[in-house]
């Protein structure tokens, strides 16, 4: 019986070591390091361990880290509100308004085509469709739109936000329509049955029955935006900054602390924001 | 953070070296050992070219690996990582921040064949004697050092070099003269509202300060000490300037990297901008319209060299110093002297190039045939002259050197700010 009890407990750390030991040496670790070296000092080529709270001062004393950290957020924000929208609309059809399970499929297949080449090249491809001299502006041209070339399309917060709607709004729909498909289709019908009108059932029951995809969608939108660095160097002409190139500026100045100290306030500031999210939603509960 | 490590390899091969010296007569060795020497080469991609180290391989029998990286990674690995390189290609302002680490070890120039032909430049700072010396690091102030294991500077030739130089150019702006339409003879004109939109200038920010400099001095707003080490009220008034522009929709991007720079200009988005001289040629192989804009308050130029590592000894210290000799001779300078850059010895590269090639790059003469670059793409038309003339034109009207100020991390904060405004 003993014995018994003792190789179940055992065996129970085995089976879970595995994930334990790789998440403990990939994830944990790092993360200490970082937060570690964020209160090292640093000249301009050695980095001098201490504990130093002034890579904290400098960045909490600067209005620029100020600046930046609203910028973060207000991309964040815009960019969820649009792959929300989209990516809802795209679920929406494919789950209900496609009856053929093969064509949902197809639809979907789709959806993943632009995902076969690399996120860079998706969205450099922008630059020239974009550009002064871009198809956009040309086509705009001629059709009598506009007389000169319109400038805000490139290098500007539009460019950057179009960037990230076009990269991540995938990853709003995946998550929305695997709820949307899990929904039992007795309920809609129920809900027409007791006489809701299509709005009356999309919000009362759709959307609540959706809010775990809708939830996993903007976490993964609002860390991919907030912790992005290249989109918005590309598609702004490196003309405004976030706080992902706040850390690849600190890097490339072999300033480590100062860009570790960056790293741990935006991993708090994320951390925070999913916090406040799971409030709305026991994702564990719904799933 | 710097530590003395011993080179394991380099160890190795110093006391295989030192047996072998002692107990068969050199030469022969040298001809056989040398086969199996590797240097390690690292630098910016300008002059890190594999025609370089299969000519090495063909001509000097030993293997020359090459890195190429950008400069904030090369100032990284040359001040951190000294056992991870033999031959350090830098530019000699981030010989300033590397030198004191003590992290290259000081060439002995009496072994070092061609140095009294080396330019002025590099050795008392005067391309003619009459020359004044620019602002900025320039090269000869961090090209000596007070004998061997010095890890400081002198100001006169002491016979121990920091860096052989070996790559050295002068930049100004590129202008698409097809959409301006007009002369451009300042370095004002970059801030001129008329561009507004349409310029865009260098985002690496000890080069890019240096070009906002030159700017605010053309325009008339700051008088600089020495724009190559700014005072912090300097740095003030330089970024303030800058910002109200960038604020005012004046810049159309700013650039990082050399493809970025080409595709601005190639595409019309920008018709004025900080450029480097490669990228102008590589506009003008899509036939468009560029011009290396010569200006009347001069160049900001730059210079590189190599540096040996600390570790280096024995067989691969002889090594290196052939390298180096060879480097001088003459084919390594025709090569880039063919791609728009100066030789620190020019008159050695004159035997590789044609006289129609010499003419061109370097007398500032019209081409009597079209002149090509190493890789075979025509570069300019019978009758056309260089952008900027003659190697005396361009390197007489340098006003200032990049450089690496005492404020540096201060800068550096500002330009941050600048970029996030």
């Amino acid at each position: 019986m003993r014995a018994g009890n003792m190789s179940r407990h055992l065996t129970g750390w085995l089976l879970a070591s595995p994930l334990s030991l790789v998440l403990i040496l990939f994830l944990v670790l790092p993360i200490a390091m970082i937060v570690v070296v964020s209160f090292w000092k640093a000249t301009e080529f050695s980095i001098i361990p201490a504990f130093s709270m002034e890579n904290y001062d400098f960045l909490f004393g600067s209005p620029v880290t100020y600046r930046v950290f609203g910028t973060t957020i207000k991309y964040a924000l815009i960019v969820w509100v649009f792959t929300l929208g989209i990516g809802f609309a795209v679920a929406y059809f494919l789950a209900f308004h496609v009856r053929s399970q093969t064509w949902q499929i197809a639809l979907f297949l789709l959806c993943t085509i632009p995902f076969w080449t690399s996120n860079i090249i998706r969205m450099i491809s922008w630059i020239p469709f974009l550009g002064r001299n871009g198809l956009a502006n040309s086509a705009l041209i001629s059709m009598g739109v506009t007389e000169e070339p319109l400038d805000w399309l490139l290098y500007s917060d539009f460019s950057v936000i179009l960037a990230f709607v076009h990269l991540y709004t995938l990853f709003m729909v995946v998550p929305i329509f695997n709820t949307m498909m899990r929904i039992d289709k007795s309920l809609i019908e129920a809900a027409y049955d007791a006489g809701a009108t299509g709005f009356q059932t999309l919000t009362n029951v759709i959307i609540p029955l959706c809010k775990p995809g809708i939830m996993i969608g903007t976490i993964f939108v609002i860390t991919l935006v907030m912790g992005d660095f290249v989109t918005v160097r590309f598609m702004s002409g490196s003309q405004s900054a976030n706080v992902g190139r706040l850390i690849q500026n600190d890097i490339a100045l072999l300033q480590y602390p100062s860009a570790s100290a960056t790293a741990v306030v935006l991993l708090v500031t994320v951390l925070m924001v999913i916090g406040i999210l799971l409030r709305f939603v026991d994702i564990r509960k719904e799933l | 953070m710097t530590t003395t490590k011993l080179s394991r390899r380099g160890l190795l091969k110093g006391a295989a070296a030192a047996t072998a010296a002692s107990t068969f007569p050199a030469p022969m060795l040298w001809a056989q050992n040398i086969k199996d020497v590797t240097l390690r080469q690292f630098g910016t991609g300008v002059s890190n070219l594999n025609e370089v180290g299969q000519k090495v391989k063909e001509e000097l029998g030993f293997t020359l690996e090459m890195t190429a990286l950008d400069s904030d990674a090369v100032t990284q690995r040359a001040a951190t990582q000294p056992g991870s390189f033999d031959i350090a290609d830098i530019e000699y302002w981030i010989c300033k921040k590397v030198w004191p680490t003590g992290n290259l070890q000081a060439m002995d120039t009496s072994k070092i064949k061609n140095y009294d032909k080396i330019v002025g430049i590099f050795r008392d700072g005067k391309l003619n004697p009459d020359s004044t010396i620019a602002q900025g690091t320039a090269p000869h102030t961090v090209g000596f050092t007070s004998g061997p294991g010095g890890t400081d500077f002198v100001q006169e030739e002491s016979g121990w070099m920091t860096l052989i130089p070996t790559i050295y150019n002068a930049d100004t702006l590129g202008i698409r003269p097809d959409l301006i339409g007009r002369p451009i003879e300042s370095w004002a004109e970059l801030l001129n509202p008329e561009f507004k939109g349409k310029a865009s200038i260098l985002d690496i920010s000890s080069i890019g300060i240096m070009d906002a400099a030159m700017v605010c001095e053309a325009m008339g707003e700051i008088a600089y000490g020495d724009k190559g080490n700014m005072t912090r009220d300097e740095i003030d008034r330089t970024m303030a300037i800058m910002t109200e522009a960038k604020k005012a929709g004046q810049f159309r991007a700013f650039w990082k990297t050399f493809d970025e720079s080409v595709n601005l200009m190639a595409s019309g988005e920008v018709v004025i901008q900080s450029m480097w001289s490669p990228a102008i040629t590589a506009v003008k192989s899509r036939g468009i319209d560029c011009v290396y804009q010569p200006l009347k308050e001069g160049y900001r130029s730059w210079g590189g060299g190599i540096g040996l590592s600390k570790n280096l000894s024995g067989l691969e210290l002889d090594a290196a110093y052939e390298y180096i000799n060879w480097y001088l001779d003459g084919w390594v300078g025709g090569f880039l002297m063919r791609q728009g850059y100066y030789s620190a010895v020019p008159e050695t590269s004159k035997a590789y190039m044609s006289e129609n090639e010499w003419g061109y790059w370097f007398e500032g003469k019209e081409a009597t045939e079209v002149i090509t670059n190493p890789f075979g793409d025509a570069m300019a038309q019978p009758g056309e002259v260089r952008d900027g003339g003659s190697f005396q034109d361009r390197m007489g009207a340098v006003a200032c050197w990049n450089a690496v100020m005492d404020e540096n991390q201060y800068m550096v904060r500002k330009w941050n700010e600048f970029v996030a405004a």
